[in-house]
């Protein structure tokens, strides 16, 4: 008897499990829950807080905020970020003044911690949302987060 | 009088199949030494080491702030009550009074990590079975939660939100919103999940009686998670020595009796549902408050030790820190749930076949970068 039974329960249950999949089957659309990247690059938009990668805002004037503090630098747990710094004379006051050289960053060995960003006191670098980073030599990898000939933004203290 | 047969043509004789580093049923690089004769497991070796990273001894060298990002990789599916268990040993050693606000945020978030970790689980269980289709509704009810973290915390895997003191951003404004929808969605899938597989005969009959740990056992192993309540041995850290906000909520801990594969399957998707209810106490009062209490910038712990436990997706985590009053611990040991849970794999695997290993293996849920550290 209990042979009968047990396949009755097994069709049972199948048929239950199934109305779930044939549900589905039926009713959902297409694209219900996929995206297809990348053919969908343009409209793809990522969150605000996404970290993609450690980016340094520039204004139209080719300046940023980085004062040079080192702060983010002994921040981070991996030795992403190298900041190799001068001194400089200050136009206004004309004392010498710490100011950045190139700003290093090491895409590769960066684990989007968001130390850096967080304990920037001048807000000087942020996330970027681009998180297409392959590339074909690692080298590439190594980024100098301020541009050329850029400078620190007036009124900007640490 | 009957005389044993004894066959000489055939021997019986044991020997040694390798169970991965690369086996999809291993979730991971763990590899498992197996003595079998014929299908009948005669012992399991778990050989562990493949992905070490000495991550206890990078975080002697790391400050306080730096040892959370690395707890995301440890359990990486529980990755925000990691990141909580540091912070409150941290916070707990320097005495600091932590908002009211952190504390209800931390604990929606850990219970949304938890149902999220479920989810997975619950996924790559049925898929070890053999059905495939859960994988991909485990997949689409977390992908709402992925979403959740990743506007409010920035990452999907490794958030590294807390930070000790309190939380590194305020909550994004949609998080609420997006909470309370994805807990109406998940309330009507849960059901869905019970008929596709919890009901089903096959799958009750790869699970039930199928690796079956006692009580005794379960305390001797450290059994910790829904495996120790699997079989009646109640260890949730969260009634027993509650932290955050879990003393302001009521829940009940999901406890079964039996032991067995099926039973930690239940305590599983019973686990859910509390998560559910909880988060639905927490959601409409967030107080209001500071998100973050500033403290030094260089954290100096006073001399001592410290001890600070919570309950991720897969058990007691402990974190255990030794200060000699620097800016490093002097010695930072995690207690890992993985690794108690896998230690007692051989002693409810012997004598089972090779399929039963796997559904075992499955409901002990292991994340192997846990236990590897
Ligand atoms: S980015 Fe910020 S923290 Fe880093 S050196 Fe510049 S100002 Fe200092
Ligand atoms: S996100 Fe973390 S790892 Fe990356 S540069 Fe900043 S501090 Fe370093």
């Amino acid at each position: 008897m209990s042979y009968f039974s047990d396949i009755y329960k097994g069709i049972k249950t199948l048929l239950t499990g199934m109305s779930v999949t044939g549900k589905y089957f039926i009713t959902s659309k297409k694209g219900a829950i996929t995206q297809q990247y990348p053919d969908n690059r343009d409209t793809l938009k990522m969150f605000d807080r996404f970290r993609g990668e450690v980016i340094m805002p520039h204004n139209e004037e080719n300046e940023h905020r980085c004062t040079g503090c080192q702060k983010c630098e002994i921040a981070c747990p991996n030795g992403t970020i190298e900041i190799i710094w001068d001194r400089g004379i200050d136009e206004e006051t004309g004392k010498k003044k710490k100011k950045i050289d190139q700003f290093v960053y090491h895409l590769s060995m960066c684990t989007m911690c968001g130390l850096c960003i967080d304990v920037c006191p001048t807000d000087a670098i942020e996330w970027g949302q681009n998180f297409e980073n392959s590339v074909y030599d690692r080298t590439a990898l190594t980024r100098v987060l301020n541009k050329p000939d850029s400078k620190l933004m007036k009124g900007v203290e640490d | 009088m009957e005389t044993e047969v004894v066959h000489t043509n055939f021997k019986s004789e044991e020997y040694f199949i390798n169970m991965g580093p690369q086996h999809p049923a291993t979730h991971g690089v763990l590899r498992l030494l197996l003595t079998i004769d014929g299908e009948i497991i005669k012992k399991v070796e778990p050989d562990l080491g493949y992905i070490h990273r000495s991550i206890e001894k990078m975080c002697e060298r790391d400050s306080y702030q730096q040892i959370v990002h690395l707890t995301d990789r440890m359990d990486y599916l529980s990755a925000n009550i990691n990141n909580e268990a540091v912070c409150l040993a941290v916070e707990n050693a320097l005495q600091l009074e932590i908002p009211e606000r952190v504390k209800v945020i931390r604990t929606i978030i850990g219970e949304l990590t938890r149902i999220s970790s479920h989810c997975l689980w619950w996924g790559v269980m049925g898929m070890d079975v053999g059905a495939l289709t859960t994988y991909f509704y485990g997949f689409r009810d977390r992908e709402m939660i992925n979403d959740i973290m990743e506007e409010t915390c920035g990452a999907r895997l490794t958030m590294n939100y807390n930070v000790p003191g309190g939380l590194m951003l305020d909550i994004h404004p949609n998080f609420v919103k997006r909470v309370k929808e994805f807990v109406a969605h998940f309330k009507t899938k849960l059901p869905e999940y019970d008929r596709l597989l919890t009901g089903n005969v096959i799958f009750q009959k790869r699970t039930v009686g199928v690796g079956v740990l006692s009580k005794e056992d379960a305390i001797s192993f450290g059994a910790s998670g829904p495996v120790g309540r699997a079989s009646g041995y109640s260890c949730d850290v969260r009634k027993h020595h509650p932290y955050s906000a879990y003393d302001k909520v009521t829940f009940t801990e999901a406890l079964k009796t039996e032991g067995d594969t099926y039973a930690r399957y239940l305590v599983r998707i019973q686990e859910m549902w509390e998560s559910l209810s909880i988060i639905e106490q927490l959601i409409d009062v967030i107080p209001e408050g500071e998100h973050r209490v500033t403290t030094n910038a260089v954290i100096k712990l006073p001399k001592g030790e410290y001890y600070q436990k919570v309950e991720t997706a897969r058990g007691e985590l402990g974190v255990y820190i030794i200060s000699t009053g620097t800016k490093n611990p002097y010695r930072l040991k995690f207690r890992s749930p993985g690794f108690s849970n896998l230690s007692l794999l051989n002693h409810i695997a012997v004598g089972g076949k090779i399929g039963d290993l796997v559904a075992t293996m499955a409901t002990l849920d292991l994340v192997i970068p846990d236990i590897d550290r």
